[in-house]
């Protein structure tokens, strides 16, 4: 901290000074995604920092007010392609909160798992390209075998391993597949060998924990005022989580901690991001453990669509589903905001309907965009490794940051 | 046959036999990379070309003479095809005073093998790798691009910082051994197995260790070329058979490296406890030989199971290694060192 005040210092006073200006980005290995930074170095050092996004900006807002509300979750599946389903399960929350729903207990565990699983997968990739960008690559590859094992799940659950589109407006969009207890205790064993595997390579190690420490740091105070969530919060010292906060999806049934950071600085949000890993699974299991029974959606026939065969046979199902299909489902007029704790902080969803089909305007609130503001904060006076660790260790998805 | 028609024929076949072996092992040794990466990372490594990925080498060489040359249009042309040659040739003069194996004798005829047994062997090695970091920061300036100069920079200040450190390591073996060609130094180490130097200098080994890495830039101290800072570093823009040179010379820097550690600290083609035979034949000669690949075989594994664990250092942490640390130890270890022959009297004195 004081080696970059008094570096400033220098910099300040002497402002005839030539800079050597470099592009890092938006074409740049360590630019996740396609994000860019015009940056100012004297030497190594970043005198200034001018960012720049909009590279990956695909209107899903704009788009969103064209779908109806089902249609919405193939858009975000396409925001946080490291965490997929988290967004739609956001997305679902919001659309039941406006119409008011209650989804049976089985529902809301079963989206617990894949909330959690998304948050260790998210973080298993954030953890090991943080591994990457620092020079250790192996870890990466340990933690991705793991992630290709949750996907394996994924892909079980829904047909797909990354455009999942999780659930519909009122429950999950088909049972649970037979055997889905048995695969998570199976993916559970391994993922914890891996995960104390990671941390004797890289937690105590010192070459690692002197490239992490002191980078980029955020204090409590200054991180909330850029709007800070998440593991970025946490990793600040600060005790938010929407989990314990604002509990949803029966998050108040789980027993589980919310680990914190002092400095805020790179090596603190590694280290919460490894300790979350451990918390998400402690609460998959109390999930799996006491998964209820019961039916794999609410019992609101005007907004989710009845069993194909029963279309064929049922008069009441034929007329819910060509209501359903034709004039889609109509919440009533008024707007809602439902914000979920996503693996890389406050995902909200803030919507407005006017009664119609369609949301009539409809905002996203991704936690990148929030910690990617504060990014010529982060980097200025920090070296280019300093930057490229910064960079990786705020985990910004290009995909969510610009919609 | 003459005298000076059979010298020019003993060293002929002496100098293509080891400057082929040696290409034959950095040539082999991407694979060995890419085989033990994939082995640390629970993967198969390259398993297509050839059993076990045994032509992947041949496959490579083919497809860099294949590729397009590729050279930026505001780069100075004629730098930039020199730099590549100047970093392969730095590497490959090393070959010329490693003691490969010991003396044999062919028909009443001695034999080195050895290309050049040179009474200066270390200030040789010393000067010849140092010319190395020319080709690095000629490639990084002539290429015209923000990334390779800042490469080229990195590539100079960090050579020149171990450089000095590796010196001081090997002063402080030089004044125990009292010479400086290299075959002395193994021809010291003989005999039982505490005779190696590594016993000896336990400091000077780990500082001539680190240093080694540093001047091969290898992770952790790849930082000329790190790709998540710099993208390629000095050879971002290179591709084709001139990325090649560079990466070949790499490999024989890393090879002659460990060739190096396991002849100064390491008892080189020697065998504890062994002491060479009178009149040694072809058969002793294989041995030290197989002996040395050995144990330079052993120092590339570690060369490439560090890289694939550790992370890399930041730039000024690695100068601060350097600098603040390394050099002060290297230099105390020469006045511990002479401290102790002084009061001992040992060798070297006279």
């Amino acid at each position: 901290m004081l080696r970059q005040v008094i570096d400033r210092a220098i910099v300040e006073e002497t402002p005839e000074r030539e800079y050597y200006d470099l592009n890092l980005g938006p074409s740049h290995p360590a630019m996740h995604g396609i994000l860019e930074n015009r940056v100012k170095l004297d030497g190594e050092r970043i005198v200034d920092c001018e960012s720049h996004i909009g590279y990956c900006h695909r209107s899903f807002e704009k788009l969103a007010e064209h779908y109806s509300y089902n249609q919405v979750l193939t858009i975000t599946d396409r925001m946080n392609y490291v965490s997929a389903m988290a967004n739609n399960i956001g997305w679902t929350l919001a659309a039941e909160k406006l119409l008011g729903i209650e989804v049976p207990k089985r529902v809301q565990y079963v989206r617990v798992i894949m909330l959690e699983l998304n948050r260790i997968i998210d973080h298993l990739v954030r953890v090991g390209i943080l591994g990457v960008d620092s020079g250790a690559y192996t870890g990466f590859l340990y933690f991705f075998e793991q992630r290709e094992r949750s996907y394996k799940i994924i892909e079980k659950l829904t047909g797909a391993r990354l455009t999942t589109t999780f659930g519909r407006v009122g429950g999950l969009d088909r049972p649970l597949y037979p055997e889905f207890k048995e695969d998570i205790y199976e993916w559970i064993g391994p993922l914890r060998k891996v995960l104390k595997e990671f941390h004797t390579m890289l937690t105590r190690n010192r070459i690692f924990i002197e490239r992490l420490r002191d980078v980029s740091p955020m204090n409590a105070e200054r991180a909330l005022e850029w709007g800070y969530t998440g593991p970025m919060l946490r990793a600040a010292g600060v005790e938010y989580d929407l989990r314990k906060h604002e509990p949803y999806s029966s998050y108040e049934d789980f027993d589980f901690e919310i680990p914190l950071g002092g400095t805020g600085d790179a090596y603190d949000r590694y280290m919460v991001c490894m300790e979350e890993m451990e918390q998400s699974i402690r609460i998959i299991e109390q999930a799996v453990e006491n998964l209820p029974e019961g039916p794999h959606h609410a019992d609101v026939p005007e907004v989710y669509l009845p069993e194909k065969k029963d279309v064929y046979s049922n008069m009441e199902a034929m007329i819910y589903h060509f209501k359903i299909i034709m004039h889609g489902i109509c919440p009533p007029a008024g707007e809602v905001y439902q914000a979920i704790e996503a693996p890389n902080g406050e995902l909200g969803f803030y919507c407005v309907s006017d009664g119609g089909p369609n949301p009539y305007r409809l905002h996203f609130r991704s936690p990148c965009l929030y910690y990617y503001q504060s990014i010529e904060e982060l980097l200025r006076g920090g070296l280019i490794a300093d930057a490229i660790m910064t960079i990786s260790s705020i985990n910004v998805i290009a995909g969510e940051l610009e919609r | 046959m003459s005298e000076i028609g059979a010298f020019l024929l003993e060293k002929t076949v002496v100098g293509s036999v080891m400057f082929g072996v040696t290409l034959g092992v950095v040539a082999y040794a991407t694979l060995g990379e890419r085989k033990l990466s994939g082995f640390f990372q629970d993967r198969h490594g390259p398993n297509r070309a050839g059993p076990w990925g045994l032509f992947q080498p041949i496959a490579d060489g083919v497809k860099f003479f294949t590729k397009e040359e590729f050279i930026p249009d505001r780069a100075n042309k004629a730098l930039f095809v020199i730099a590549p040659t100047f970093t392969f040739m730095a590497a490959g003069f090393l070959i010329a005073v490693i003691p490969f194996g010991d003396r044999i004798v062919v028909n009443g005829r001695e034999i080195l093998l050895q290309i050049a047994d040179v009474n200066i062997g270390i200030l040789y090695i010393l000067a010849i790798s140092s010319l190395g970091v020319y080709g690095v920061i000629t490639g990084g300036w002539a290429s015209n691009n923000k990334y390779s100069l800042m490469g080229g920079l990195r590539s100079s200040s960090q050579m020149i910082s171990y450089e000095i450190a590796m010196g001081l390591a090997v002063v402080a073996l030089l004044i125990d051994h009292g010479t400086l060609s290299l075959r002395q130094i193994v021809l010291n180490q003989t005999g039982p197995i505490w005779q190696w130097s590594v016993f000896t200098h336990p400091l000077g080994f780990i500082i001539f260790y680190v240093s080694a890495f540093a001047e091969a830039a290898r992770i952790p101290f790849d930082l000329p070329e790190a790709e998540n800072e710099l993208v390629g570093g000095y050879h971002t823009e290179y591709s084709a058979m001139k990325f090649g040179l560079f990466q070949f010379g790499e490999y024989t820097h890393m090879t002659l490296a460990s060739g190096l550690i396991a002849t100064l600290y390491f008892g080189g083609w020697s065998i504890p406890w062994l002491t060479a035979p009178a009149e040694p034949t072809v058969w002793w000669g294989l041995l030290t030989f197989a002996v040395f690949w050995i144990k330079t075989f052993f120092f590339m594994f570690v060369f490439i199971w560090v890289r694939w664990t550790l992370p890399r250092f930041r730039y000024d942490q690695l100068m601060g290694l350097g600098w603040k640390k390394l050099i002060p130890l290297a230099v105390l270890n020469i006045l511990a060192m002479a401290a102790i022959l002084i009061a001992t009297g040992g060798a070297g004195m006279e």
